[in-house]
């Protein structure tokens, strides 16, 4: 046993394993949007590129099937999510007063969220417009 | 009171650049452009659920050459970051750690993800002609 272990609950130290809280949470949701993002921004970009030159009554086409739609909201969702948490360990890399990092930290969760609700109501709305 | 004058670690500027730090750094550049981009992408998406003039706005902006130069470092951006990316999510499965792997898969992404711009930009210009 190693004197590691004193501050170990029992079962803890059974297991054998870590605390497994929220350590490895910001790892592991870059990791899950990232994976997410590979096919959406791949379908993304094929969708946009097959709109080269498109006017608005073919994006509003194109966003009115509920496939795309479906796929646009979980591009946002996953894009905005990665964006808040990559961001974040920019700030704490390059930011070091305390209030201003704190702020920019702030910042970055309101802006990341307000923009997938802004993002999200667009295709929403031309989803449901007639 | 003056601080013992302790060694510093060596700044950035000495060492020479290689393969390995200047895409890990690129990734980091690419992702803050995208950030950027990311923004821009939101202005084009809620001006066509706005209006048609809204839309003819952001849309000049697109196709104007500033706008275009944008995209296409954008675009770039994009696919390096999801390259990037795939090769981080390699490692992270404990793939590809070993120097000769890692600048075999450092050059394998940088060539794919400009061919990757380069298709997508001429079958844009095929679908919408020059």
């Amino acid at each position: 046993m190693s004197t590691d272990d004193r501050l170990r609950s029992p079962l803890g130290r059974a297991l054998g394993l870590g605390s497994a809280k929220e350590g490895v949470t910001h790892w592991w949701a870059q990791r899950v949007t990232a994976v997410a993002l590979v096919p959406l921004s791949l379908w993304f970009v094929a969708s946009v590129v097959a709109l080269a030159g498109a006017d608005r009554a073919a994006i509003l086409a194109w966003l009115h099937a509920p496939l795309a739609a479906i796929l646009m909201v979980l591009l946002l969702l996953a894009l905005l999510y990665h964006w808040a948490l990559g961001l974040q360990v920019v700030i704490e890399d390059y930011i070091h007063a305390e209030w201003v990092k704190i702020s920019a930290l702030m910042l970055n969760q309101f802006v990341a969220i307000a923009l997938a609700i802004a993002g999200i109501f667009a295709v929403l709305r031309i989803a449901f417009g007639s | 009171m003056t601080p013992a004058p302790r060694p510093l670690s060596p700044h950035l500027q000495i060492y020479k650049p290689q393969l390995t730090s200047v895409l890990s750094i690129t990734h980091r550049a690419t992702g803050m452009a995208l950030g950027l981009g990311t923004i821009l992408l939101l202005w084009w998406l809620i001006a066509a659920a706005t209006s048609d003039h809204a839309f003819a706005l952001a849309q000049a902006f697109w196709y104007s050459w500033i706008g275009r130069l944008l995209l296409l470092g954008w675009s770039y951006a994009l696919f390096y970051h999801l390259c990037n990316g795939i090769r981080h999510l390699a490692w992270d499965a404990g793939y590809g750690f070993t120097i000769k792997a890692t600048y075999r898969s450092g050059w394998i992404m940088v060539s794919s993800s400009l061919a990757l711009t380069l298709i997508a930009w001429i079958a844009g210009y095929l679908v919408r002609g020059i």
